[in-house]
């Protein structure tokens, strides 16, 4: 059931400003994102088109804390089949972008943040690594520009969301 | 008319360097082979992709700084993984046309004194290959025809998808990669839901689902008796065949199909060694295909 309450008028503006999500109030729940979805085929918990629906709502609370945001894998196919050109994906990460500010990240993204903030890189890529380079006669690794990484982190304000996670 | 400089700025990534190498060797020896001269970009770091789900300004932060590195080379980027590709291509023809976001990240870009002006292109290994090279000069470097050889190929998604900012192949009926294998001699097979999203990019989330669409995968790349998978990505590669043992093990199936980065096939047919294309790097074995040539 659904509450008025539970909706806040303002919450698709909010998705539609962001990039590729412009069109986000053009949907019209055909159902083609979630019939093309590779991964909506093998689990029922992943529905594009609700997602949406819940957006276009006003639905913020029920939306940001499901769980089912962090399972696009990006893959497109939506974007790509959207007859409305609503860009499902962007609204997904959007709404990922959106959940990380008021609760925990998925762990798998704490470690690539830092892992990049602290290398430059996603991981950090041990000492054994850079020596078999070397004799496979590959050219050393750089070391990241780790300094300007952590002002982009600064610039954004990610580093405020990343140390509220550390803390 | 003059023929085009063959020269790039290697855009390595991450995931090459840490786990899966034998592409970058496979592919340093058949660019060599191929005339292709490559910059090595010491200051590139991460391309962006890992941070778009938490934080698109990162994302496009990282990425738009990448490619003003780029610019002041005045080269354009080669990237070997789909996923570098995808994000430095989007971000550098979104910033490219979008003048308002383009003056946010440059504002973002200051604060390390650097700034996109959108003068650099993105490309990735198979358009140098198909677009630059050309088919008919890979077709010259071919020694030995791998004619009994039947492939199934795995084009990956960032590489096509979205189409609107890509439009080099058909993301519906990708032709790009099958024509560049056919080079060798080796037959490609069509099988179905060939154009399904390799599910790498959620592993770290969720392990159960990307190898469910692995394991769908790879049974229907067994049914149409495939010797082998192909692929062009990092994360690809490693969901068919670092982590084929796990989904034999976890579904009680057998599937033993090799999974080669393209640059392996094309440099066993200009006739390289198996050693000097890392094959036994593979974590599932290829003896048994080598066997056929």
């Amino acid at each position: 059931m659904l509450r008025t309450t539970e909706m806040d008028p303002k919450f698709k503006y909010e998705i539609s400003k962001t990039p590729g999500s412009e069109k986000l109030m053009l949907c019209f729940q055909c159902g083609t994102c979630t019939a093309d979805c590779p991964i909506a085929r093998f689990t029922d918990s992943y529905r594009p088109r609700k997602l949406v629906r819940m957006v276009q709502l006003g639905l913020k609370d029920r939306a940001l804390s499901d769980d089912s945001i962090w399972l696009c894998t990006s893959c497109f196919t939506c974007v790509d089949h959207c007859p409305q050109d609503v860009g499902t994906a962007e609204v997904v990460r959007a709404l990922r972008n959106l959940a990380v500010k008021e609760r925990p990240m998925p762990r798998v993204y704490k470690e690539l943040s830092s892992a990049i903030r602290k290398t430059g890189y996603a991981y950090e890529i041990p000492q054994l690594r850079l020596r078999q380079r070397e004799e496979k006669g590959l050219p050393p690794l750089p070391k990241g520009d780790v300094e300007s990484v952590r002002k982009l982190f600064k610039a954004t304000s990610f580093s405020k969301t990343i140390e509220e996670e550390e803390e | 008319m003059a023929e085009q400089e063959l020269k790039y700025l290697l855009f390595l990534g991450c995931v090459i360097p840490y786990r899966v190498s034998s592409y970058e060797v496979s592919t340093r020896k058949i660019l060599d082979k191929l005339g292709v001269e490559l910059v090595e970009m010491p200051e590139f770091t991460c391309c962006g992709l890992p941070l778009d789900p938490v934080n698109h300004d990162m994302m496009l932060g990282l990425a738009a700084r990448n490619l003003a590195l780029a610019e002041q080379q005045n080269l354009p980027i080669m990237a070997l993984c789909n996923g570098c590709f995808g994000v430095l291509n989007h971000t550098n023809k979104e910033l490219k046309e979008d003048k308002k976001l383009r003056e946010k990240v440059n504002e973002h870009l200051k604060e390390i004194g650097a700034e996109f002006k959108g003068t650099t292109t993105v490309k990735h290994l198979i358009h140098v290959l198909a677009e630059d090279v050309g088919f008919e000069k890979i077709e010259k470097t071919i020694k030995k025809s791998l004619n009994p050889l039947k492939v199934a190929v795995h084009t990956g998604c960032h590489v096509m998808r979205p189409s609107k900012y890509i439009g080099s192949d058909d993301p519906e009926n990708p032709t790009l990669l099958k024509k560049l294998i056919r080079l060798t001699g080796a037959e490609t097979l069509d099988y179905i839901d060939e154009n399904e999203c390799c599910g790498n990019p959620i592993i770290g989330v969720n392990s159960e689902i990307p190898l469910q669409l692995a394991r769908h995968k790879l049974g229907n790349i067994k049914a149409v008796k495939a010797h082998a998978l192909i692929t062009v990505c990092p994360f690809c590669h490693m969901m068919y065949d670092l982590h084929q043992p796990r989904i034999e093990r976890t579904f009680n199936e057998k599937y033993g199909i090799p999974v080669l980065h393209y640059p392996q096939l094309l440099g066993l047919a200009m006739g390289m060694s198996h050693e000097e294309l890392a094959l036994k790097e593979l974590r599932v074995k290829a003896s048994e295909l080598l066997t056929l040539l």
